[in-house]
Parts: C-alpha cells; sequence; structure tokens
C-alpha cells in the first residue's frame, strides 16, 4: 500500500481528537481502532476531507454482535483512491438500544448499507433519510443477524420444515387410496381397504 | 392384484416415472389430438429467481434449444401454460409466485428446477428460505441438480410431455378434492 | 400492504396525480428478482425507488453455522455469474486468518479460472444489456460462447455454473493434460468473435445513439456512491484492484484498465459515465482478460496446486478482509473468527448492492425503457444485491 500506513492514520487522528480515537488493535491480521460513538461524525468528516487521508470511498459498513459483552459493534472501513490507504474503525454500541449518527450526509453510499444494519441488527442510524427494511419483508419480525435470533416458525402460513420424504409419499398414497375408496360403491369399499394392508 | 393395478394404470398414474414405457390404450382422436397439440406448443412462463435462471437461460439457447419442442418464453403469466420454478424462493417472492400461479389459465403445468426449487437446496438452514415450492403451489415434475445441467431441465420438460400425453379430457393429473398431489393444503397466501 | 406507506413517505401524498407502477420481481428485464417502484408522468419518470430482499437467502448467517471450507459452495451462490470470483475471495481472506501461503500453481489456476469466468460473465451482461434494449440477436452469439467457457471449467473443475473450484490454500484439482491447448484454440477463436461482436452491436449506430449521453455518472458521484469495477472506470477513475493492490498471479501479468472517454463521440452526445461508456468498458475487458489468460497459459510454473492445510480449520482469533477484483467490482471479504471451527461472521459487500443505490437519485427525467437499459448498464445481479 503506497499511502499511509495504519500507524501513521491513527497517529494523525489521536492527535487531532484524542480521547475519541481509540488505540490500534494489535495487528491480528488487520488492525482496527475503536472511536467513540458520540464524535463519529466529526471523526469521519474529518478522515474525509483531511488532504492527507483523504478517505472518499466508504468501503464497507457492517456490524458484529456480541451477546457476551453486551454490544453490537459496527464496522467501518475506509479506503482513499488518491492516496491508496486503508483504514477499519469500529464503533461500540450497547446491545439493547443501538443508535449512532448516520454517515449518509459524507458518504452516499452509507444509504442502502445502513438500511441493510437496520434491518438485519436493530442498529438505529440518526439522520438517515429514509430507514426502513430493505432485505426482509416488511412485516417480518426479528432482526435476523443476532445471535440470540429464533425463527418464529413459518411466515404467512408457510410453514418452514418440511417433512421426511418418506413420509410424504406414505401420506400421499393413503390420502389417493382412500379417494379411490370413497368413489367406489359401498360394497366394494371392502377389498380395496385389504389393499393398503398388503402394499402399504 | 396384477389386472387391478393395470386397471388402476390406465391413463392414470400413482407413478409417472415406472409407466412412460406402458402404452395408453386410449383411443379417443380427439384426446390425442388436443394432447398433441397441448405438449408441442408448451409456453413456459421465465421464472429464474437464481442460479438455475442461468441454466434455465442456456437451455432455451444455442445448444440445448427448448425451442425444438414448439417451445418459448414468454415473460407474462397470462399466456403461458408451463412454469418452470428456476431457482431459490424466498419468503418475500412466495407471495408473487403464487399470485403468478393464479394468474396463469388452465390447464398449467409446473416444473420445480433445481434443489432449490425442490426441497429448499442448500438454503435449508436459512431463516429465510421457503423449503421447496410445493409448499405453495402444485409441482408436476421435480428436477434434481444444483443447477441441473441443459440435458436435464430437458428431460424433465419431457417429463412432462409424457404426462400431457396420458391425459383424459375429463380428469386431470392433480386430483381437485384434496388441494394438492403433494398431500400439503395450499396455504392462503393473503 | 407496505406499498401504501411506501408511496406516502418516498413519493409525496400529491402521488394522486401521476401513475405509480410496479416493474418486477418478476420481469425478463431485470437482472434476477428486483422490484421498482416507479412513479411515472406518462413515460417520463420523476422517481424510481428500487426493492430487492426477494432473493436474501442468508448466506451471511449461514457463513456462522457451517465449517470455514464448508462455506465455500456458499459463496457460489453469493454471484452465480462469476463465481470463481466470490471463491477466491472467501479462500483469501481466510488464508490470510491462517496465514497460509498459497503455491504458485495454483495461483496460475486461480487467476486462469478467474479470468475465463470474468470474459463468461461480461459476455452475460454484454447480451442481456442488448436484449433488454431490443436487439434480441447478440444474446445467443453470447450464449454460444459462454457454453464453450462451460465446457473449458467444466473439464478444469466439473461445474458448469457454480464451480466451488478454489479451496482454502489452492484448488480442488489440477489441470488436465489437454486441457491447454483447448483453452488456447479457444482463445484464438474467440478473438475472431470479439471482432464479430463489435460488427454486430458494439458499433451498431442505433444501439450507439440509444445510449450515449444516458445515465451519466460523473467522477466524483460514482466515488460517493461506492461504485466498483467497471462502472466506476467507465466514469473516469483510473482504479483496479489488479494493478494498484495486486493479489495472486496478477503482479506477473502486463494488461491495460479501459477507462471510459466517451466512447460515443462527441458527435452523438456521449459523455464520460454514460451507459456506453459502461458496456465498451466491459467488451475492452474482455479482451484484456483473454491477454490475461494467454500470458498465465505461457508462463504456467510446476509445482503443487493445494498448500498444506490443517485438517481442521481453526484460525486464530482475529479478523480479515480480503479485497479481490470480481466481474461486477470490487468484492470484498470481512471474516471475523473467535477461534473455533466456524466463522464468527462472514460478510461479503459486493458491487451491486452499491450499484442498486445510485438508481434512485439517476432515474429522475429518464424515461422508463431507459431505466432499463440503466440497470443493465450498471451490471447489477441480484444475488449479490441480496446474498
Amino acid at each position: 500500500m503506497p499511502g499511509l500506513t495504519f500507524e501513521q492514520i491513527h497517529q494523525r487522528l489521536v492527535e487531532k481528537f484524542g480521547d475519541a480515537v481509540g488505540p490500534l488493535s494489535p495487528p491480528k491480521k488487520d488492525p482496527f481502532c475503536v472511536f467513540a460513538a458520540p464524535r463519529l461524525r466529526e471523526i469521519c468528516r474529518f478522515l474525509k476531507d483531511d488532504p492527507a487521508l483523504y478517505f472518499d470511498f466508504l468501503e464497507d459498513l457492517t456490524a458484529t454482535d456480541h451477546p457476551k459483552e453486551n454490544l453490537i459493534r459496527v464496522v467501518y472501513h475506509f479506503y482513499s483512491y488518491r492516496h491508496r490507504h486503508l483504514f477499519i474503525a469500529k464503533v461500540e454500541l450497547d446491545r439493547k438500544d443501538p443508535q449512532v449518527d448516520s454517515l449518509e450526509p459524507l458518504w452516499k453510499a452509507a444509504n442502502w448499507m445502513e438500511r441493510e444494519v437496520f434491518d438485519l441488527f436493530g442498529v438505529t442510524f440518526r439522520g438517515h433519510s429514509d430507514l426502513r427494511r430493505i432485505l426482509m419483508p416488511d412485516d417480518w419480525v426479528g432482526n435476523p443477524l443476532r445471535k440470540d435470533y429464533t425463527e418464529s416458525g413459518g411466515y404467512r402460513g408457510i410453514s418452514n420444515v418440511r417433512d421426511n420424504p418418506l413420509d410424504l409419499y406414505l401420506n400421499m398414497d393413503r390420502q389417493v387410496r382412500a379417494e379411490q375408496a370413497a368413489a367406489q360403491p359401498p360394497e366394494a369399499a371392502a377389498s380395496p381397504a385389504a389393499a393398503p394392508k398388503t402394499e402399504g | 392384484m396384477a389386472d387391478q393395478a393395470t386397471k388402476d394404470l390406465k391413463g392414470y398414474s400413482h407413478d409417472p416415472g415406472a409407466s412412460a414405457a406402458l402404452v395408453t390404450t386410449s383411443t379417443n382422436l380427439i384426446e390425442d389430438l388436443i394432447n398433441w397439440s397441448r405438449r408441442s406448443s408448451m409456453f413456459y412462463l421465465l421464472f429464474g429467481l437464481a442460479c438455475c435462471g442461468i441454466e434455465l437461460m442456456q437451455t432455451g439457447g444455442p445448444r440445448a434449444d427448448l425451442d425444438r419442442f414448439g417451445s418459448v418464453p414468454r415473460a407474462t403469466p397470462r399466456q403461458s401454460d408451463l412454469m418452470i420454478v428456476a431457482g431459490t424462493l424466498t419468503y418475500k417472492m412466495a407471495i408473487r409466485c403464487k399470485l403468478l400461479y393464479q394468474q396463469m389459465a388452465e390447464p398449467k403445468y409446473v416444473i420445480s428446477m433445481g434443489s432449490c426449487a425442490n426441497c429448499g437446496g442448500l438454503f435449508q438452514l436459512s431463516y429465510s428460505v421457503v423449503k421447496g415450492v410445493d409448499k405453495i403451489i402444485p409441482v408436476d415434475v421435480y428436477v434434481p441438480g444444483c443447477p441441473p445441467r441443459p440435458e436435464a431441465l430437458t428431460e424433465g420438460f419431457l417429463r412432462v410431455q409424457e404426462l400431457i400425453k396420458r391425459e383424459k379430457l375429463k380428469t386431470k393429473m392433480r386430483p381437485k378434492k384434496s388441494g394438492t398431489g403433494a398431500g400439503y393444503d395450499l396455504p392462503e397466501v393473503a | 400492504m407496505a406499498l401504501d406507506q411506501l408511496i406516502v413517505t418516498k413519493f409525496g401524498t400529491d402521488a394522486e396525480h401521476e401513475m405509480i407502477l410496479n416493474m418486477g420481481p418478476q420481469h425478463p428485464s431485470t437482472h434476477g428478482v428486483i422490484n421498482f417502484v416507479v412513479q411515472a408522468d406518462g413515460e417520463v419518470m420523476k422517481k424510481a425507488v428500487p426493492q430487492v430482499g426477494y432473493l436474501h437467502r442468508a448466506i451471511e448467517k449461514i457463513g456462522e453455522i457451517v465449517t470455514y471450507p464448508g462455506f465455500m459452495p456458499y459463496t457460489d451462490r453469493i454471484d452465480y455469474l462469476a463465481a470463481m470470483f466470490a471463491n477466491e475471495g472467501y479462500a483469501l481472506a481466510v488464508e490470510k486468518l491462517l496465514g497460509l501461503q498459497v503455491p504458485p500453481r495454483a495461483q496460475y489456476l486461480r487467476a486462469i479460472s478467474c479470468e475465463l469466468n470474468r470474459i463468461a460473465s461480461h459476455l452475460i451482461s454484454l447480451g442481456t444489456m442488448a436484449m433488454d434494449i431490443g436487439a434480441v440477436t447478440p444474446f445467443p452469439y453470447a450464449l454460444r460462447e459462454r457454453e464453450s467457457i462451460n465446457d473449458l471449467l467444466e473439464a478444469l473443475c466439473g461445474a458448469r455454473l457454480t464451480y466451488n473450484y478454489h479451496r482454502i490454500g489452492g484448488v480442488a484439482f489440477d489441470m488436465p493434460e489437454d486441457w491447454m491447448p483447448l483453452c488456447r484454440k479457444w482463445l484464438d477463436h474467440f478473438e475472431k468473435i470479439l471482432h464479430e461482436w463489435d460488427r454486430l452491436i458494439s458499433f451498431n449506430e442505433i444501439f450507439v445513439e440509444r445510449l450515449a449521453g444516458m445515465g451519466t455518472i460523473p467522477a466524483d458521484m460514482a466515488v460517493n456512491y461506492g461504485l466498483v469495477g467497471p462502472n466506476l472506470r467507465a466514469s473516469g477513475v483510473d482504479f483496479d484492484l489488479r494493478r494498484d493492490e495486486p493479489y495472486g498471479a496478477y503482479p506477473d501479468f502486463k494488461f491495460k484498465i479501459p477507462i471510459g472517454t466517451a466512447y460515443a463521440g462527441k458527435h452523438r452526445g456521449g459523455q464520460v459515465g454514460d451507459c456506453y461508456d459502461r458496456f465498451y468498458c466491459r467488451v475492452l475487458e474482455c479482451r484484456e482478460s483473454l491477454l490475461i489468460v494467454r500470458q498465465a497459459l505461457d508462463k504456467f510454473p510446476d509445482g503443487d496446486f493445494m498448500a498444506k492445510v490443517p485438517r481442521k480449520i481453526k484460525p486464530e482469533v482475529g479478523e480479515a478482509q480480503s479485497r479481490i477484483e470480481a466481474a461486477r467490482g470490487e468484492m470484498a471479504y470481512y471474516v471475523v473468527s473467535d477461534g473455533g471451527e466456524r466463522a464468527y461472521r462472514v460478510r461479503a459487500r459486493t458491487g451491486s448492492f452499491l450499484a442498486m443505490g445510485i438508481i434512485e437519485d439517476l432515474s429522475r427525467g429518464l424515461m422508463i425503457a431507459d431505466l432499463v437499459a440503466l440497470i443493465a448498464s450498471l451490471d447489477v445481479v441480484a444475488p449479490e444485491i441480496d446474498r
């Protein structure tokens, strides 16, 4: 990467914003740092406008759910086409009521990505122009990508389990034979009744 | 027992696969004519949902040509009599699938193409996938594969043609009283 | 249904004077199951709101349920037209987590299969774009060529569409012995086909006039909305991951990057970043991919096709991101591991998802038929949007 390294970018952010920028995580393959949620938009505006950083591409906006720590972390990946450097930042939100400022005024790419995080994790983005479900149906209940999500047994009458095919065929067979027995005259009904026992 | 079996199988089969070799004993010329005209010009609805949709396009394409059976793709269900459900059906799409099926005019047939349409396929672990399109609409032929080769889909198409060949004018393959032939009732998808 | 609420929120309460049309989700001209709710005054649109999610198959959730190697077939289904790229992206992310080095023969095999897949994906995209505009003839031409690529890739890995060929640590199978001369023969044939394609549709006067100057996306708008891949390059931004952030075997190859320069011509009203630029950039990319495959076949190394991978893949705690230049743009995988056999979170950020976000703002003033051409030129495919 010809641009600045993670450490240099982090250094520059710490100089400008001090405590709002957490320490750089140990380089476990891809280092990241945690921003303070209330000052997120300020820091991101600096990331976008500063000539040495100039992150003009919001590459990815996603979230991870950590029920054990009672947190939802929203992950941001920034990339700069001018300087060809990358930066990864996270914001930690309370799992009961996750809310954070929307980055849509800065990067329009955040529009749909934030809607996806709202849909699948339940994070509310303040200031978003059109926050509604995007991937799930509009009347879906629950946030599917959370770790404690359980399915509610179907959607509008369509069940979400499938019978064993062997049971399926048996049922089909019995149904058709019952119909044929009902369609035949009553005295002949005695002999087909013997058939399912031998062939079933 | 054996002649009762053939009597049952005369024109109405419990097991379409095994009876493909049986010769129909129908001598009704009008039935033959109608069945021949129906099976030789089946227009299929372009219902390619996912990866199987690409193989559906390739089957209609230059090498494995579905057009040689007289079958052309139509975009609207009002003009089609065969619905090839190619791909994964999600809950969000299931309502539209049922609507499209109801918009088709009788006689209509359904091929369920690929594992996802047959039973949910490799997405059975998913929370948003209908585990098989026969939960919504009755299916005539299931074509296995992920995705099925064009040759496999052509074989499924020929099986539907076999089904039509053996139809009587009065009875259809699907028993009307029990809803679908699959043993499920069609759910009321509002 | 929710359509009433949508009409009120997106279109305003005086939508009674205009038509609200519904295009899709089953429609032959939308690349997969996508729905557009269009507010139109006659033929001219005021706004077209895309509704997606009709193919949401919860692939990211399944990434937390199945093991690392077991997730590979699911990556195929993220983008089934360019499945090799999706495979490679996931393999690169997990290899970064494990710290594995992929042997050079495997990297070359990955590059060859990926570039062939890129040609196949672009053929479908160009063919369907021509079909959406109304020219139905080029589509079977594209399908015919794609059948040959399917045959080649089937000889390599056994499948025509969803390959599951790249594995964590390398590739699944080695190249068969007689594959290379077959591939070379096809490459020579395909070069002539590209000339035929240009004569058939690319330089066709009606086609060019139809697309010139329409749906123009300036460079800063493209970057802000997060467009990637051929969409971004057609708007004039000179960026390609294969050259600028190289991975795999790409540093060994020499190739050009086609950029949009108003190929339609000023006299027809062509602008940098219009629909014709996006179309023609893809045609030029097919040519470059052909050159890359030729170079790869010439320099093909010996060795293993798979690294020494532990039997149970259990990366240490951490997270990794990998980016590849897929056929539809940059695909970024983000894999979070908690030390177990199954991933904690798998995320695939695809190019089509971001491309859909721009349609609502571009659709003002376009006609309904132009909307179809715009979607086709952005080359969106439904599973990439919905995953």
